[in-house]
């Protein structure tokens, strides 16, 4: 029998032992498990708005309806999928055997999270068929429509105010876990750099949740008793929720983006068989983003009617926060140079992360320069960026750590060929999707309009067409993934032979992790014992 | 390396419970900090009517309800301080003193509310409606921000009971007291955050 932790028994029987346990592993797989079905029903909602966009005029769906998908597909794929993705999944599963730990350090607290994502997602589907039905307002909420609209905003809210505790307390949880729990010998310049990324990521989500949790209890409170906080109506400021709003939704973003950076600095070492180039600089890359970004966030708010000079200095500080962003992108590609590269899988998401993070980082510029702002706020240019940094960006990424560490969960291979096929589909799949996106936005094609002028037909025919493409890629991706946790070929400890703690113990891991507790003498990237 | 996956290993950390709690409490404030935020904004944009409608709230009340909340605090603190000296039943009766206070606070803001809606004074009555934004929105930060204080001072309350509860069966003792302390942590949160709503409610007049 093998002695791994799928098989001993949780203290609870049968499945209770799972949806109970308090092995990080096991919320690891459930959280990966949850948040992957979630992500299956955004982009079902995805593919459906593309289907009625597919030409101009109106075909199977009413505005209404459109309206509410727009939502649905925002609010799903944020708080849903994006955002606890790659920390509560891959970081749950991967952070303590990173750090030479058995556990993190409040593993209670760690089930409670995954629980109040369930409930919280829960209530925010029950929200499409209760009371008033779908939330129509768009996933940012904006006042006043938020307070008016007979929808179901307050449950749906609510569901998301759930959503928001738990990722504090994961947040709260990965913190005391990385300064407490480190394996002798583990200091702070010898962590994994997904580790580093994680850290700054617990601070945002510590820090920046209870911002949005304060903002959404007001919001229900308005809608159910009439206290005119924002409401213009009843002497409150329209405006003060925006910013309360953003305060939390930009540092979001650096959520959503540091773990996939971090896995990627992981990755690449691995299949450059050299270290990391910029260590220092990536880890202090990763904490300057999470500080930065709390500065940022009125360039969401260019054209609310903040004065010029507000304006210009988000402006300024939106360039400088792409500043360690592009650190890590020159950092990954020296180290790339002169290595001993073999493009498996996971590398091959990678670069296909480093060129589609690349354009989304780019043309963030474009939105956060001034004069361009005025240009392309709210039409398909902006709903073309967010898509690129968080689908090409984070989106790829996660595939990228999912072949990456596919083998040290599931003890495992998956087929290689077609992962490879799958990501060539994706890519596609992807750019024909998205960049007509861009063409369209430029051209000035509004979003959120159910319908549009049939001068915008052919990119928008190109992109529903992308649309089909990348769900075949997501098809064959998930098919291969899926099929050989059965068939697979066994995968040994260290397939990658990587030199980090978690490849360094059984795949998959038994339940304490290791046998005894490492003592760590070297880094994370150094594949050759010293002379 | 044979181990019962049932059996747990007891993993006692005091510093890391104390992080933890301590991460958690800063989120509090920063959850307080945005009602804090909202009403900074709103008090600059209406002085004259916060000024105003500060009047309609009774001064005396408010100052009881601090001195319970502080004195409740210091109850707090001598039941940690019994524990430590292993007093278990010393330990027992101060947090029930302070569990007691905290049943008298919200007693007194019960009276408070219900003077206030029998009057007229509540989010989206016709009286209400009647006045000055400023006069609606000091009024509905006060209901929301007492509010949310309150649910947190209920929330306190529970716990301490649970914390009673484990003390009485020796669940926490002079050895592992941590649970406790970390519920006075919350306590005295709670306090500190009424000791800020005191004056920006009460004594603007």
């Amino acid at each position: 029998m093998e002695n791994n932790f799928y098989h001993t028994p949780g203290k609870y029987p049968g499945i209770l032992g799972w949806l109970f346990t308090t092995d990080h592993k096991r919320i690891g797989l459930l959280y990966l498990g949850s948040t992957l079905a979630f992500f299956f029903v955004g982009v079902c909602l995805g593919l459906t708005m593309r289907l009625e966009l597919i030409r101009s005029g109106t075909h199977f769906i009413s505005a209404q309806t459109y309206n509410a998908l727009f939502t649905l597909h925002g609010v799903i794929m944020i708080f849903l999928f994006i955002i606890p993705g790659i920390p509560a999944s891959l970081g749950n599963f991967m952070l303590p055997l990173q750090i030479g730990a058995r556990d993190v350090a409040f593993p209670k607290i760690n089930i409670l999270s995954w629980w109040l994502y369930i409930i919280g997602g829960a209530l925010a589907v029950t929200s499409l068929f209760t009371g008033g039905g779908p939330p129509d307002t768009g996933w940012t909420f904006y006042i006043p429509y938020s307070v008016r609209t007979t929808t179901n905003v307050s449950l749906a809210l609510f569901g998301v105010f759930l959503i928001g505790l738990s990722s504090t307390f994961t947040g709260m949880n990965f913190l005391t876990t990385i300064h407490r729990l480190r394996a002798p010998g583990m200091k702070w310049s010898r962590l994994p750099l997904f580790t580093w990324s994680l850290y700054a990521t617990a601070w945002v989500q510590l820090l920046a949740t209870p911002i949005l949790a304060i903002t959404l209890l007001l919001v229900i409170i308005e809608r159910s008793f009439g206290v005119g906080f924002f409401d213009p109506a009843r002497g409150g400021d329209p405006i003060l929720f925006e910013h309360m709003f953003w305060i939390y939704s930009h540092p979001a973003v650096y959520i959503m983006i540091l773990p996939a950076m971090g896995a990627v600095s992981d990755i690449i070492p691995v299949f450059a068989r050299k270290n990391i180039f910029g260590y220092k600089m990536i880890a202090a890359s990763s904490l300057g983003i999470a500080l930065f970004g709390y500065l940022v966030w009125g360039h969401h708010m260019f054209t609310s009617g903040m004065s010029d000079t507000a304006r210009m200095i988000f402006s300024l500080l939106t360039f400088l926060v792409a500043i360690p962003s592009g650190i890590k992108v020159f950092n990954w590609i020296a180290s790339l140079y002169k290595g001993s590269i073999k493009v498996d899988a996971p590398l091959f998401y990678t670069l296909t992360f480093i060129f589609l993070f690349s354009i989304g980082g780019l043309t963030g510029l474009v939105n956060g320069a001034l004069a361009t702002n005025v240009h392309i706020h709210g039409t398909y240019f902006i709903v073309a960026h967010f898509h690129y940094t968080m689908f090409g960006g984070t989106g790829f990424a996660f595939f990228a750590a999912l072949h990456f560490w596919y083998p040290k969960m599931f003890g495992r291979m998956y087929k290689e060929h077609l992962a490879k096929l799958a990501a060539i589909v994706l890519f596609i799949g992807f750019t024909m999707l998205y960049f007509s996106m861009f063409v369209l936005g430029w051209e000035g094609m509004p979003r959120r309009y159910y319908d549009y002028l049939p001068k915008f037909n052919t990119p928008n025919l190109i992109s529903t067409i992308g649309s089909w493409v990348l769900a075949i890629g997501l098809f064959i991706m998930f098919y291969n993934l899926i099929r050989s946790l059965w068939t697979g070929e066994k995968a040994g400890d260290n397939p990658w032979n990587a030199a980090t703690l978690e490849w360094q113990t059984s795949s998959p891991p038994p339940t304490e992790n290791f046998a005894t507790i490492p003592e760590v003498t070297k880094g994370p990237y150094t594949f050759r014992e010293p002379a | 390396m044979n181990e019962l996956a049932h059996t747990t290993n007891e993993h006692r950390d005091y510093l890391g419970a104390k992080i933890g709690m301590w991460l958690f409490l800063f989120t509090e404030i920063l959850l307080f900090g945005g009602l804090f935020l909202v009403y900074s904004v709103y008090r600059d944009a209406h002085s004259t009517d916060f000024h105003g409608a500060a009047q309609e709230l009774s001064t005396v009340i408010g100052a009881i309800n601090t001195v319970i909340l502080l004195t409740s605090s210091l109850t707090m603190a001598l039941s940690i301080s019994a524990l430590q000296r292993s007093e278990k039943m010393r330990s027992a009766l101060f947090q029930a003193a302070t569990i007691i206070l905290g049943i008298a606070f919200l007693i007194n803001k019960y009276l408070e509310w219900s003077e206030h809606i029998n009057h007229g004074f509540y989010p989206g009555s016709t009286d209400m409606l009647a006045k000055g934004h400023g006069q609606v929105l000091f009024f509905g930060l006060y209901y929301v921000m007492t509010g949310i204080h309150g649910l947190h001072v209920l929330i306190g309350m529970g716990l301490i009971g649970f914390m009673l509860v484990l003390t009485v069966k020796n669940k926490i003792s002079s050895s592992d007291f941590i649970k406790l302390e970390n519920t006075g942590l919350f306590w005295h949160l709670v306090d500190v955050i009424w000791i800020y709503l005191f004056p920006l409610f009460y004594l603007i007049t």
